[in-house]
This record gives C-alpha cells, sequence and structure tokens, in this order.
C-alpha cells in the first residue's frame, strides 16, 4: 500500500516524529503519514490521538484506559500486533512507524475492527457450572494456576496474530488463543463441575485447528502464557478424552459392562 | 532506551526467516546423522577401551542385538526418542514454523507468506498431525531410555577391573543423560498427567507432594525448548566422542580413579 | 425526516461496568427482556481501572469486622452528608454480593485457611478489601460480562445514547445513535437504568477514560432528576506523574495498602504530620491534600510529584501483589518499582456526587427512570473510602435490577413517545455536521473546559475562582453549539466528541454552582475562604435541578435524622 500525502505539524518549530497511519474502510484504503511533535516518553497512541485532536478529528481509533488494563487499542505497528498504548515511539527510533487495524478482523474504519465475533464465541462457552454454594472453601494452591489466564485483558492480539484467523479464517469452528485462556481458567476452577472438552474437540472450540506455533503467546501484552499453560494442557485434557488408546478401550470395556 | 527496548529492536531487524532457517539447518542435520547410525553404522553399539571402561553410545541403548548382520541395533530403540521428539509440543512448533511455514512466523509480512490455502488448513484435526496426539505414550518409552542412559553413564564409571574411575566418556554421557532427563521430565504430557489433569489437590490425600512435582515439572517445562536443544547437541556429542574413542582417534582421559 | 431503528425491552440498561452489568442480570433473570447500552466494547468499562479491591465487612481476617463498622467508616468519611439508608443497606449487604461473584466464576486471593483474602486500605477499621493482586476491577467485570452473556440480554456495544424520552412525566426509552454507522435507534422501554459512571473527563489530570463525560447525570438531569452533592469531586492521591502522555493514570491505592510509603524530596515521611495516626492510609481526601500541599510549598519531586516507595516489600512479593503497577510504571515511566520508588501526584479519580436515588430501589425522582453506581449520588457523601465503589455498583446494581424490575410489572404504560422530541433530537445531533465551515473543533472547546476545570473546580477552592471558571463555563457553553465536524457520520470521533462536550459542560457548570454553595472544609469539598466544617453546613445535602427556565436551580435539602439503631453506633466511641 502506498502513502499519500504528508500533512502534519510544522517540523521546525519542535522535534517532530513521522507516523504513517492506515486510513480507510472495508472499501479500502491507505497509509498517511503525518508529523506529530515529540514528547518525551510518548506512545503511538498518543500520537494517534494527537492526530485526531489537531489534524484530522474523523480519524477512529478505539482507547478507553490508556494505561493497558482495558485492551481496547489493539492495532498493529510494522505488522505486529500491538497495544497502542504501551508502545513506546522511542522503541522505534530510526525506523518507519506504520500504524494499521488489526487484520484478522473485518475492518469498519482506519483503525477500528469488528470485533463482535469475539463475543459471540464468548456466549458460546459452557459457562462456569459451582459445585456448591458460595463462600467456597478454596486453597491458593489449588487456584494459583487460575491467576495467569485471569490477566487477560481481552485486547483479542492474540486472536489477531493467530494464522488459524489470520490465515485460514476459521471464525466459525475455531475459539482462538483467548478463549483457550478463558476456558483453561474455567476447567482447571476447583469448584467447577463444567465439561468442556467435548466442546473443545467436537464443537466451536476447535482446538485441534491450532498448531501451537505460539504466536499468541509471543505478542500478549500481559504475558500470558497462552500456549504451555492454556492450550497444551486444554490439548492434553483433549487427549485424554478422546484420542489415548488406553483410555479409549477402558471406555469401551467399562461402558459394555454398565450396558448389561 | 532500556535493554528489553534494544533486544526487542534487534529481533525486529532481523529478518523473519532468520529463525526457520536455522531450525531447518539443525533438524536435516540431526535427522541426517541419525539416519547414518542406523543404516551404516550396524556394528558400532558396543566399546571397551584400553582403560577397560565399557561404553555404550547413547544411540544404542538400552542394547538389544540386531538379529541380521546389516542392520543396526540402534533400529529398536531409535524410534522412541526420534518419536518422542517428533511428537513433542515443542518440536511441533518448531516444524511447522520452519518446513511448513504454518505460519513461518509471526510478523504480518511473514504469515501473508503462507503457502497453505485457507480451505486446505485442518491443523491437527486431520491425518498426519493428528497421530501427535500419542504423544504421552512416547514419554512413557522415553522413560525406560533416560533410565537404560543413567544406568549406561553410571556403569562407564566402574572399570572392569574393578574401582572407581571417571573417564571423560562417562561425564559426557552422564551429562547426557541428564540434559535428556531435563527434557524428558519437562514433558507437556508428563506435566498433565502429574498434576494438570486435576483441578484439586488438597481434596485428597498426597495431593499436596503431587502438586510440588508438578510445579517441578512446570519449572523444566518452562524451558522445554532450551533442553530440547541441549539434549539433541549432547546426545549427537556423545555420539562422535565415542565414536573417535572407538576410532582411536582420541584417547579418553581418565578424569579421576580410586 | 431522518430514519431510524426501534427495539423495544423491559428495560434498558445504559452503560456496561459493574452496575449496569449487575443490574441486567438480575432484572434478566427476572425473566425480564433487558437491553444494555455501552459507549465501547463490552468488558472495557471503566470499572477495570479499580484495582485494590472491594470493600465488604466479612471478616475473614479480622474477625472484628461487622457491617456496622463499615458502616461507621463509610460515614466518617463521607463526613456524614452520605445518605445513611444507602450506607446501611450497602455495609449489610456487600459481603454477600461478594460471595455472589464467588459463585459465578470470580476468582480472588486466598487465605491460608482457604476464605476470600482481604487487605488494608485506606481509613477502613480492619482489613476489608477482597482482591485479586491489583487487577480487582478486570476479575469484577469478566465475571459479570460472563454472566450476562449466559443470559438473554441483548449488549448494544459501541451506542451512545443523547436523549431520554418521556410520555408525560415518565420516561418511557431513550433515543441513540450506533458509533459504526452513525445511524439513529429508538430504544423503547418502559424503565430505564442509568449506570453511566462518572465525569473525571471534565479534568485535565485524570484517571478516567474518554468514557467519562458524564452523560448519564445530565441524561438523568435534563429529564428531570434531581443531584445531589455535585461538588464532590475525588481527587486519588496518587496518580502518576511522568512522563506526560501518563499523567494522571492510577496508581492503586492497593500499593500503601500493601505498604507504600510516602517522602518528600527531603526523604520525610511527612504524612507524620497530616495525620498521624492513620499515615498513609487515612483517607484520600486527606492524602490527596497532603501531597497537594509538599508540592506547592516545594518539597516535590523532579517532576512535580511526591515520592511513593514499596520497594522494602522485595521483587517477589511486589510482583505476585501489585503485577500490574510493577509493569506500568515498567513500560510505561521506565521505573522498576522494585528499585524505585513511583513518583505520584493526585489525579481526579472519582465523583461522589450524582443522581439522587431511593435507597432501597434505585428510583430517581423521575418515574421509569433509576439509577446505579457512580452516576448515582448518596452513599459516598463527601468523600469515598477506597474499595467501597465496587461493593457500591454490586450493591445497588442489583437493587436498581429489582426496582426496575417491580416497577415495570407493575405497570402497563404505554411506550409511545411524541415524535417532536425524537425529531428535534436527531437535528440537535446532527447540527456540527450542517453548521459553517470554520467553526471551532469540539476538542478545542474539550480541552479548553478541561484546563477551567482544573484550575478552578480543584483540590483547594475559593469563591473568586469558582465564581471565574462558573463565568469561564458559562461563555465555553455559549460557543459550543457552533463547532464544526469533518467527515461521514461511520465512526467519527470528532463527532462523538462534539456530542460529548454538550454533556460535559453542563455537567462543569452545575460542579462549580455546588461548589460555590457550600461554604465550608469538608471532604472533598475544601473552600480556602472559609475555615474548617460549618455544622449547619453538615445537616443539608445541595441538590441540582432543571429549573422551569431551563436553567440549573440550586437547593439545599435537610438530611433526616439518622434512626436510633444507627446513630448509637456513633455513641459507643
Amino acid at each position: 500500500m502506498e502513502s499519500s500525502q504528508h500533512r502534519g505539524a510544522s517540523p521546525e518549530t519542535q522535534k517532530t516524529v513521522r507516523i504513517n497511519i492506515y486510513r480507510g474502510d472495508a472499501e479500502g484504503g491507505e497509509f498517511v503519514e503525518y508529523d506529530v511533535p515529540l514528547v518525551e516518553g510518548m506512545v503511538v497512541l498518543d500520537a494517534v490521538l494527537y492526530v485526531q485532536a489537531h489534524i484530522s478529528p474523523d480519524l477512529a481509533v478505539r482507547w478507553n484506559c490508556k494505561a493497558a488494563h482495558c485492551g481496547s487499542c489493539g492495532g498493529e505497528v510494522n505488522g505486529r500486533p500491538k497495544l497502542l498504548c504501551k508502545t513506546r515511539v522511542d522503541d522505534y527510533e530510526g525506523e518507519e512507524i506504520r500504524v494499521s487495524p488489526m487484520r484478522a478482523f473485518p475492518l469498519i474504519k482506519d483503525l477500528v475492527t469488528d470485533v463482535s465475533w469475539n463475543y459471540e464465541v464468548a456466549r458460546s462457552i459452557p459457562e462456569f457450572k459451582p459445585a456448591e454454594k458460595a463462600p467456597f472453601t478454596m486453597y491458593e494452591e489449588d487456584v494459583e494456576r487460575l491467576y495467569e489466564p485471569k490477566r487477560c485483558i481481552e485486547c483479542f492480539l492474540c486472536q489477531d496474530v493467530c494464522h488459524v484467523l489470520r490465515s485460514h479464517h476459521k471464525h466459525p469452528a475455531f475459539a482462538g488463543p483467548r478463549f483457550f485462556a478463558k476456558i483453561q481458567s474455567l476447567e482447571m476452577h476447583p469448584m467447577d463441575t463444567g465439561h468442556r472438552t467435548e466442546y473443545l474437540k467436537e464443537g466451536r472450540g476447535g482446538i485441534g485447528f491450532c498448531n501451537i506455533t505460539k504466536c499468541c503467546t509471543e505478542v500478549c501484552p500481559e504475558h500470558i502464557n497462552i500456549t504451555d499453560n492454556s492450550i497444551i494442557p486444554l490439548k492434553e485434557r483433549v487427549v485424554g478424552d478422546y484420542y489415548d488408546p488406553a483410555k479409549w478401550l477402558m471406555r469401551k470395556i467399562r461402558g459394555r459392562r454398565n450396558g448389561e | 532506551m532500556s535493554l528489553a527496548a534494544i533486544t526487542s529492536a534487534i529481533n525486529r531487524r532481523l529478518p523473519w526467516w532468520a529463525g526457520p532457517i536455522a531450525i531447518v539447518t539443525a533438524l536435516t542435520l540431526f535427522t541426517f546423522y541419525s539416519l547414518w547410525v542406523v543404516f551404516f553404522q550396524s556394528h558400532a553399539a558396543t566399546y571397551q577401551t584400553p582403560e577397560g571402561i565399557n561404553y555404550l553410545s547413547p544411540f544404542y541403548s538400552p542394547y538389544i542385538p540386531s538379529p541380521w548382520e546389516w542392520l543396526s541395533p540402534a533400529v529398536f530403540i531409535l524410534w522412541i526418542p526420534l518419536g518422542f521428539r517428533a511428537t513433542c509440543y515443542y518440536y511441533r512448533k518448531a516444524y511447522y514454523r520452519a518446513f511448513f511455514w504454518d505460519p513461518p512466523a509471526c510478523s504480518d509480512d511473514a504469515q501473508r507468506k503462507e503457502p497453505r490455502e485457507p480451505e486446505s488448513y485442518r491443523g491437527e484435526r486431520a491425518a498426519p498431525w493428528i497421530f501427535n496426539n500419542i504423544h504421552r505414550y512416547f514419554f512413557y518409552g522415553s522413560i525406560i531410555i533416560v533410565t537404560f542412559l543413567a544406568i549406561e553413564a553410571v556403569l562407564a564409571m566402574f572399570p572392569v577391573d574393578g574401582g572407581f574411575a571417571l573417564p571423560l566418556g562417562a561425564l559426557i554421557l552422564l551429562i547426557n543423560a541428564i540434559l535428556l532427563g531435563g527434557y524428558t521430565f519437562g514433558c507437556h504430557s508428563f506435566r498433565h498427567l502429574i498434576g494438570g489433569r486435576l483441578d484439586c489437590y488438597s481434596c485428597f490425600k498426597g495431593g499436596g507432594a503431587l502438586r510440588k512435582l508438578y510445579k517441578g515439572v512446570s519449572k523444566l517445562n518452562a524451558r522445554h525448548a532450551t533442553w530440547a536443544w541441549a539434549s539433541l547437541f549432547s546426545v549427537v556429542f556423545a555420539d562422535i566422542y565415542l565414536r573417535l574413542v572407538i576410532a582411536q582417534i582420541i584417547s579418553d582421559p581418565i578424569l579421576f580413579r580410586i | 425526516m431522518e430514519r431510524h431503528d426501534t427495539v423495544e425491552h423491559d428495560i434498558l440498561v445504559i452503560g456496561a461496568g459493574g452496575a449496569g452489568l449487575r443490574a441486567a442480570i438480575e432484572a434478566a433473570e427476572r425473566g425480564l427482556s433487558v437491553g444494555i447500552v455501552c459507549k465501547s466494547l463490552l468488558g472495557k468499562a471503566h470499572t477495570i481501572m479499580a484495582e485494590g479491591g472491594i470493600a465488604a465487612a466479612m471478616g475473614n481476617v479480622d474477625p472484628d469486622d461487622s457491617w456496622e463498622t463499615h458502616f461507621k467508616d463509610t460515614m466518617k468519611s463521607g463526613k456524614f452528608i452520605n445518605n445513611w439508608r444507602m450506607a446501611e443497606i450497602f455495609a449489610k449487604e456487600a459481603p454477600d454480593r461478594v460471595y455472589e461473584l464467588e459463585e459465578w466464576g470470580g476468582l480472588f486471593d486466598r487465605t491460608p485457611d482457604g476464605r476470600i483474602m482481604q487487605r488494608p486500605f485506606g481509613a477502613h477499621t480492619y482489613r476489608r478489601l477482597c482482591h485479586v493482586g491489583d487487577r480487582t476491577g478486570l476479575e469484577l467485570i469478566r465475571t459479570l460480562q460472563d454472566k450476562v452473556l449466559h443470559t438473554g440480554a441483548e449488549v448494544y456495544m459501541e451506542t451512545t445514547i443523547t436523549r431520554l424520552l418521556k410520555d408525560g412525566e415518565r420516561v418511557v426509552g431513550a433515543l441513540g445513535y450506533v458509533r459504526e454507522t452513525g445511524r439513529f435507534v429508538h430504544f423503547k422501554a418502559p424503565a430505564v437504568i442509568m449506570a453511566t459512571g462518572g465525569w473525571g473527563r471534565i479534568y485535565k489530570v485524570t484517571s478516567n477514560s474518554w468514557e467519562g463525560t458524564g452523560d448519564g447525570v445530565i441524561l438523568a438531569y435534563e429529564a428531570g432528576a434531581e443531584l445531589v452533592d455535585m461538588e464532590m469531586v475525588q481527587f486519588h492521591p496518587t496518580g502518576m506523574v511522568w512522563p506526560p502522555g501518563v499523567r494522571g493514570i492510577l496508581v492503586t491505592e492497593g500499593v500503601r495498602g500493601e505498604g507504600g510509603i510516602l517522602k518528600n524530596s527531603r526523604g520525610e515521611r511527612y504524612m507524620e504530620r497530616y495525620d498521624p495516626e492513620k499515615m498513609e492510609l487515612s483517607s484520600r481526601d486527606v492524602v490527596a491534600r497532603a501531597n497537594y500541599t509538599e508540592v506547592e510549598q516545594g518539597r516535590g519531586s523532579e517532576h512535580g510529584g511526591v515520592y511513593l516507595d514499596i520497594t522494602h516489600l522485595g521483587p517477589e512479593k511486589i510482583k505476585k501483589k501489585l503485577p500490574t503497577m510493577y509493569e506500568q510504571f515498567l513500560k510505561l515511566a521506565d521505573v522498576d518499582i522494585t528499585r524505585e520508588p513511583m513518583e505520584v501526584y493526585p489525579t481526579i479519580h472519582y465523583t461522589m456526587g450524582g443522581v439522587r436515588v431511593e435507597a432501597e430501589t434505585g428510583a430517581t425522582t423521575v418515574p421509569g427512570l433509576f439509577a446505579a453506581g457512580e452516576v448515582a449520588g448518596g452513599l459516598h457523601g463527601a468523600n469515598r473510602l477506597g474499595g467501597n465503589s465496587l461493593s457500591d455498583l454490586l450493591v445497588f446494581g442489583r437493587r436498581a435490577g429489582i426496582g426496575a424490575s417491580e416497577y415495570v410489572k407493575a405497570n402497563g404504560y404505554s411506550l409511545e413517545v411524541d415524535e417532536d422530541q425524537i425529531r428535534q433530537e436527531k437535528e440537535r445531533v446532527l447540527r456540527p455536521f450542517e453548521n459553517p465551515e470554520g467553526g471551532e473543533s469540539p476538542y478545542a472547546i474539550q480541552s479548553e473546559l478541561q484546563e477551567i476545570m482544573q484550575e478552578h473546580a480543584s483540590i483547594m477552592r475559593t469563591e473568586e475562582s469558582l465564581r471565574e471558571g462558573l463565568e469561564k463555563v458559562r461563555a465555553l457553553k455559549e460557543r459550543a453549539p457552533g463547532v464544526r465536524i469533518e467527515g461521514s457520520r461511520m465512526y467519527n470521533p470528532g463527532w462523538h466528541t462534539a456530542l460529548d462536550i454538550h454533556f460535559m459542560l453542563q455537567v462543569s457548570e452545575i460542579i462549580l454552582m455546588s461548589a460555590l454553595e457550600r461554604r465550608e472544609q469538608r471532604g472533598a469539598q475544601w473552600r480556602l475562604d472559609h475555615e474548617g466544617l460549618d455544622e449547619e453546613l453538615g445537616k443539608v445535602n445541595f441538590v441540582a435541578r432543571k429549573g422551569s427556565d431551563g436553567e440549573v436551580e440550586i437547593t439545599t435539602r435537610e438530611i433526616e435524622p439518622m434512626p436510633e439503631h444507627l446513630s448509637r453506633l456513633f455513641e459507643e466511641d
């Protein structure tokens, strides 16, 4: 994609940074260059909001907390999924900066994409089913594994980078890394009685599509080890319930005995 | 700029194909070396040094004699560690990325090079990759092999004429056994079997001990890729070392003797 | 005329933070059809920025704790202008609401005996804050979000309500537009629950996201509802200072709860001079003023803040208990809080005032309109205790859900509204596109307003400065309708801002007017031209409503004396 004309602050008066922002909608678009005054400690979102406030008021971008807690401002910087509020401009000294929307979701406008698919997936996951009424007696050692997936801020960068969604468009049959982390936090909850391996293997989960190539873990701004601590443990549970030949045999035998 | 920023800048500047090429090279070399051992090295199984040390290359352990002269005894053994590595969650990542470009790397320009058509991608839902789900059985087999490797290493410290000695070869075998142990017992399937499949440790007797074990395995598992590469190199290195000793190109120094 | 879509629900919830979601769950579980409208995506509400925890007197670590103590702490911190009935219900019901979260899959840090862990917090007598590290708000939102997604409630994301629609005296729906397309939607509903949160964005230095523009409180005000305690705006003692881009971002009170120490540039632990007893864990108004004063008197840090030091806790504990803070400072400010102190300064955080509601049902003074959470006023009085907000959301979100459900079940009013209301509102909303070219930018007005409020309605206030501020805001209000917007209606932030400033300006005017009336030093309202508490003013709330001339009308409202079973609690001290 080509860059179009260059607009922005006057470079003579202050040190500026040049930033290329994707402008367009579902019909198409291009990168547009902007010069933005450089401020110490500036993040990419600061630059985008400067453009919005001073140069192009209709530049669409999603953001809320600006502190990397809400996960609204997911986008791509030089083709890598990033939280714009957590990506420092000075990390790119001497490099071109190209800000674009997430590619795994349909584009609405500029940096904003339609992420509603994620909420459909969330709705399809069998919900938490408590074994008893609260207050629970639950020990730190039993729940310590759950804190990690629960850090997720739903920025959907892992969904964006996942090639199953991004390149192969398996949206209808695959839940994506964010929801494997979610399912892990439900499945490993000591008080949960729900079963989700069927959902993972046969249902919308589609965990078999995942070939554990770890891009999700690489891009997670919360440093959740999605692949090793969520996806693989779930894959192993699916193996236990569906693929393990010894278990399969045992189930056959037991099933027949029960049947008689 | 902070240190983290510098390393991430370096990573960003490396072309995306640098990683895949390194992995393809290493895994291809290892595969050829293993094939060479299996098909062209049918006699090189055991050896006794002039100092009376008995060695068995890790490629042949535990030793199962071959009924045919042309067939290397390694055939009976090597399928286990090779299968273990081929179905290993870490190596799966490595070869899906490096050999099949599924995807080659995580950046946008790399993913655009993914050759497969969207409709033909089936991941691990269909043959052949669905068979990777058998990984835990290779793990079971690997436990046996690692145990034998440890025994071989220890046996090599007891020369035939009695006493105790520490030859360099035994040390190498010992290190190799430790690295393979670290790799084997950091296995994702083992992590599942030992604790990942459980939701509650405090709910039954002995759960506390199991949890400790699980946490230990998790620690190893966090560095699974490092163990995988270290043990891959060590096993080849140990084999080459012993071959050089057998061919009497180098001698095996005794570091220590009682 | 410009067309619109129409949808109908039994209950329309505006806002998808803690209160809105909790209200929606309650109503949906009672079998009603519920629509939830929010300006952002689901799960991004400002509730997630609540880090420290949920205050609930369950006594898991301090068995002496009880609802009575929690009630007393809340009233004392609110300087007794709180609605005591709300405070009573709140303190009694908070533990059940937390347990309910646990039953829905919410996870909290545990005590060694397997119960919910509680941490100390500013001006809470006992260790009372149920928490999960420093991301309690996130856990609360995710839990409620999942619950909502598994009810039949419909969520209209990225949709803005611009006006409540009335049939006579009753609120019977709302008009809004979808941000993505700019298309209008008429929401028909016999009951509307307002849960839109606060309006911190009217200030320049704030921990609030762009959403906190006061839509809900002004929608209610324009529909005729009474607002209470609007002068009460909370400055959180610790916001980030540097770099400029993150100025105002919250540093959780959990840092002090875990033992963080405040120091000035001379290395003095100055809280000894302001509150020797509670020190860093004094109430927020006190600590905020202390931090402000230290900087004013020239004992500030390099970038104009004070130092907050947690290094003595050790890296491991810091990363376990304050992971978000660790990451936030490391990434955004190049500060490793396990080795160096943080620089902090007060930041606008919360608005105690809001729509006046009935304690039991969340009903406002307008039939059909309910309110809960930060947008409602009364519970917190002159100062909110840390951790009381999250339990507020749950307790009164649920109660508003019940209140609205019963209201709906009891009536069968028509949902029809006069088409003129809708037409006029559409014209108003679209005006920024019609205005002549060369009109002002909404961003300029917004940032001017933020400067004005920061200067004139700040942590310390005087009659003169407030008056000056009021004049400036009124002048800005004149200019605002003339803003001009470029581009299409499709996801156009400039247009959204043009509509936001309408709410922001109106709420600012009300704050300044209320602040002029309360001539004393009480909690967050600190008048430099009046010394100390005024006993007479402690018996009243200031109430704002839209007068018959369309202008703001401020009146006083007597606070009913506490019943004996509550007043007795304070005599025991």
